[in-house]
C-alpha cells in the first residue's frame, strides 16, 4: 500500500509493532443457541484510537460492542482492556461507558441528574459532582438546559446529554451505539465532526458501532468491516476504499464497478486481466495472482473517464459504449454507460465548470477509460 | 352528508359515557344524597318526606324544607362508625400493601418474560375471573377453616401441632382482599413495567449501579404511576368491601361495607345508611384525586 502513504493521518500506532493494544480482542466467539454472532473474532484497538465498527444489521457488531461493555460475556476467547481481563467483570464494574442507540436517558431525572447520575454510584463529593457536570454541560453546549427533562428536549439536545452522561465518569473508553443515527441528514453530519474534535481534545479511545459508511469513514481512524461476526477487513478509510481486500468490501463501501476475468499476464508491478466484457485491463499490483488465475477487477466510478474520442491507451483500460442514464446531482453527474456486451458501468464526473458546452447526451456512443493505478486487483 | 353524519357520531360518542355516568351514576348519587338527609319512617318507602308531584311546586318547597343533616350527626356521636371507617381504612390499607408486595415481583417476573410465553402468563392472571367471585371467597373458608385445607396441610407436616385460627380473624379478610385483587393490582404494574426501554437499566449498570440499584433508582420509580395506578384499583373498593368481611371476618371485625348492610336490611334505616354511603364517598374521594394528580403528571412528562 505504498501508494497510500501520503494520505494517512500521523496517528498510526497500528503500523508500529513496538506500540501496545489498549483494547485486544482475542479469538472471541459469542454464540446465541445455535446462532453464531461472533466468530473466533480478533482485534487490536489502539490508546486514543477512534476505530469504527461497520456492518450491515445482524453482522455482530453490537454483539461485540455489548461483550466489550459487560452486558454479553464471550462464549469463548477473552477480551483485554489496558493489560487487565474483562472476563467476568460486570458492566458496573469495567471502566468503560456506553452511549445507547436509544439513548436511554433517566425520564425521571433532570438534565443534570442524568449526567450526575454515575459520578452518584461512584460517591464523589457533592462539590466535586456539581463542578463535572457543570463541565460536561459546556462541553456539550447544554447549559442552559441543566433542570429540563429529557422529554422537554430535541432530539439532537438528547444525544448530546446521553454524551455527557457517558463521558461524565471520564471512562477509559467510550462505546458509541449508533450514536448518529437518530438525528436528520444535516445535524448528523455537523455531530460527526463535534464528536471529532471532542474525541481529539479529550483523548480518550472511542469504539463506535454503525452501519453508514459515511459516518464510518469521516470519523474513524481505523474502520472494521464486519460481515457473518467476522471482521473482513481493518485499514483506515483511505485504505479501506481504495484497497478494499475483498470483493465484500469493495461493494459494500461505496460504489464500484467490477469486471472478472483471467489474469493473462503478470509482473513489474503491474498485472493484466483479460475480463469478460471483451476488453483488457493492465492494473498495478504489487502482489498479482498468478497468470492463468480467475480474478475480479474493481474500479470506483469517479475514476473512470466517459469521452468521446477514443484514448490514447485503447485497447488497454478502454471500452466503447452508449449512454445509458445521466443522474445529474448538481455537484457531479453519474452516467450509466452500457458495455458492448450489455454490461452497465457506473462513470461520475466532477461539475467543476458552471456550463458545459455540448454535454454528453443520451445514447451517445461513448469510450471509457482509466488508468492503470485506478483499481485494484481482487483475488476473491 | 358524509361529512355531517361523521360529526354527529362524533358527538354521539362523546355523549355516551356522560349520558352513562348521568343516569347511572350522578342521578342515583343525588337519590342516596337525598334520602341521607330524610328522616326513617314506618313507611314504603321507609323515609320521609316523599316527594309527590301532584301536590306542586309549593309541596316540594315544603317537602325541601323537611330536609335535615341529623343522620349526619347520628354518624359523629355514635363512636361505632368512625371505628368501622377507621377500621376500613386501616384494613384496606394493610391489604394493599400486602397485595403490592405480592403483585410487584408478579408483575415483574412476567415483563422479564419472552415474548412468546407473556400472554399465557396475562392470561393465568385474568383466569381466576372466569369462576364467581362469591365462590372463589367460599371456597376460602374451606381451606381457612380451624380443619380446612391449610390446617390439615401444616399438621400433617408437623410444622404446628395446634389448628391456626384464621378464619373469622382480620388476617382471613387481608388474605381474602390480596387474593381477590391481586389482578388489578398485576396489571397496571405490568403495563408500566413492560413498556420501560431495557436499555435504561442497562445505562445505570454502565454507569456504576448493581442490578439491585439499578432497580430502585431507575426500574422502580419509573413503574410507580403503575404502583400508584394498582393501589388505587384495590385501596377503594377494599374500603367499601362487603362480601369478603362478611363471609371470612370475624364477628368483631368493623368494616363499613358491613355497617352499611347491617343499616339497611337489619335495621332498615335507609337515611343512616345513605349517610354512611356518603361519607364513605367523600373520604375515597381524596385518593382518587391523588391518583387523578399522579396520572396527569405522568401524562405530562410523556409517559
Amino acid at each position: 500500500m505504498k501508494s497510500l502513504g501520503s494520505i494517512r493521518r500521523s496517528f498510526a500506532p497500528w503500523t508500529d509493532p513496538k506500540s501496545v493494544p489498549f483494547i485486544a480482542v482475542k479469538n472471541v466467539t459469542k454464540r446465541f443457541g445455535d446462532f453464531v454472532a461472533v466468530d473466533d473474532l480478533s482485534l487490536n484497538i489502539y490508546p486514543r484510537e477512534f476505530f469504527a465498527l461497520l456492518g450491515a444489521s445482524g453482522c455482530g457488531k453490537s454483539t461485540l460492542l455489548r461483550m466489550l461493555a459487560g452486558f454479553e460475556q464471550p462464549t469463548s476467547g477473552e477480551i483485554i482492556l489496558d493489560g487487565q481481563s474483562l472476563a467476568g467483570i460486570p458492566p458496573y464494574k469495567r471502566p468503560v461507558n456506553m452511549m445507547f442507540q436509544s439513548y436511554a436517558l433517566f425520564p425521571h431525572m433532570t438534565v443534570e441528574n442524568n449526567i450526575a447520575f454515575g459520578l452518584k454510584q461512584d460517591g464523589m463529593p457533592k462539590a466535586d459532582i456539581a463542578a463535572r457536570v457543570d463541565q460536561m454541560l459546556k462541553l456539550v453546549k447544554l447549559d442552559k438546559f441543566a433542570k429540563r427533562k429529557p422529554h422537554q428536549l430535541s432530539g439532537g439536545q438528547r444525544q448530546r446529554v446521553a454524551l455527557a452522561r457517558s463521558l461524565a465518569k471520564r471512562p477509559k473508553v467510550l462505546l458509541l451505539d449508533e450514536p448518529l443515527g437518530a438525528l436528520d441528514k444535516k445535524l448528523r453530519e455537523e455531530t460527526q465532526f463535534e464528536l471529532m474534535d471532542l474525541q481529539q481534545e479529550l483523548g480518550l479511545t472511542f469504539v463506535v458501532v454503525t452501519h453508514d459508511q459515511e459516518e464510518a469513514m469521516t470519523m474513524a481512524d481505523r474502520i472494521a468491516v464486519m460481515a457473518h461476526g467476522k471482521v473482513v477487513q481493518v485499514a483506515t478509510p483511505p485504505e479501506i476504499y481504495e484497497a478494499p481486500n475483498s470483493r465484500f468490501v469493495a461493494d459494500f463501501i461505496g460504489d464500484v464497478n467490477i469486471f472478472d476475468g483471467t489474469v493473462s499476464s503478470a509482473g513489474n508491478g503491474t498485472a493484466e486481466i483479460a475480463t469478460q466484457t471483451g476488453f483488457t485491463v493492465r492494473v498495478a499490483s504489487t502482489e498479482p495472482p498468478a497468470v492463468g488465475a480467475k480474478a475480479g477487477f474493481a474500479v470506483r466510478p469517479e475514476k473512470i473517464r466517459v469521452g468521446r474520442d477514443r484514448p490514447a491507451c485503447a485497447p488497454l483500460n478502454a471500452a466503447q459504449g452508449e449512454i445509458w442514464d445521466i443522474g445529474y446531482l448538481g455537484d457531479m453527474t453519474v452516467f450509466h454507460v452500457k458495455l458492448k456486451d450489455g454490461k452497465v458501468i457506473k462513470a461520475s464526473s466532477l461539475n467543476a465548470v458552471r456550463a458545459v458546452e455540448d454535454p454528453l447526451g443520451y445514447d451517445q456512443e461513448v469510450w471509457i477509460s482509466f488508468d492503470e493505478n485506478a483499481g485494484v486487483v481482487l483475488k476473491d | 352528508m358524509a361529512k355531517f353524519g361523521s360529526a354527529l357520531f362524533n358527538r354521539l360518542v362523546i355523549i355516551i359515557p356522560y349520558a352513562w355516568l348521568l343516569f347511572f351514576f350522578l342521578i342515583p348519587f343525588f337519590i342516596v344524597i337525598r334520602i341521607s338527609l330524610s328522616e326513617t319512617a314506618v313507611a314504603m318507602p321507609p323515609y320521609l318526606p316523599v316527594f309527590d308531584l301532584a301536590s306542586g311546586f309549593g309541596g316540594i318547597i315544603d317537602n325541601i324544607k323537611q330536609f335535615s343533616i341529623d343522620n349526619y350527626i347520628w354518624l359523629t356521636e355514635d363512636a361505632l362508625y368512625t371505628k368501622a371507617y377507621i377500621s376500613s381504612l386501616w384494613i384496606a390499607g394493610v391489604s394493599t400493601f400486602l397485595t403490592l408486595l405480592i403483585a410487584y415481583p408478579v408483575a415483574y417476573g412476567m415483563a422479564q418474560a419472552p415474548n412468546t410465553i407473556r400472554p399465557t402468563l396475562l392470561m393465568l392472571v385474568i383466569l381466576p375471573f372466569w369462576t364467581s367471585f362469591l365462590i372463589r371467597v367460599y371456597a376460602w373458608i374451606a381451606i381457612l377453616k380451624p380443619e380446612g385445607l391449610l390446617n390439615q396441610l401444616l399438621l400433617t407436616l408437623g410444622v404446628i401441632d395446634q389448628p391456626l385460627i384464621i378464619l373469622n380473624t382480620n388476617w382471613a379478610i387481608y388474605i381474602g382482599i390480596v387474593y381477590s385483587y391481586l389482578p388489578f393490582m398485576v396489571l397496571p404494574i405490568y403495563s408500566s413495567l413492560e413498556k420501560m426501554d431495557h436499555s435504561l437499566t442497562e445505562a445505570a449498570q454502565d454507569l456504576g449501579c448493581t442490578p439491585i440499584r439499578a432497580f430502585w433508582r431507575v426500574t422502580f420509580p419509573l413503574s410507580l404511576p403503575g404502583v400508584v395506578a394498582g393501589c388505587m384499583l384495590v385501596f377503594i373498593p377494599a374500603v367499601g368491601e362487603f362480601v369478603i368481611p362478611d363471609l371470612l371476618g370475624g364477628s368483631e371485625t368493623l368494616m363499613i361495607g358491613k355497617t352499611l348492610w347491617n343499616e339497611f336490611n337489619a335495621n332498615r334505616d335507609w337515611p343512616v345508611s345513605a349517610a354512611v354511603a356518603t361519607i364513605l364517598l367523600l373520604i375515597l374521594v381524596v385518593p382518587i384525586m391523588f391518583f387523578q394528580h399522579a396520572q396527569s403528571k405522568a401524562d405530562a412528562e410523556g409517559r
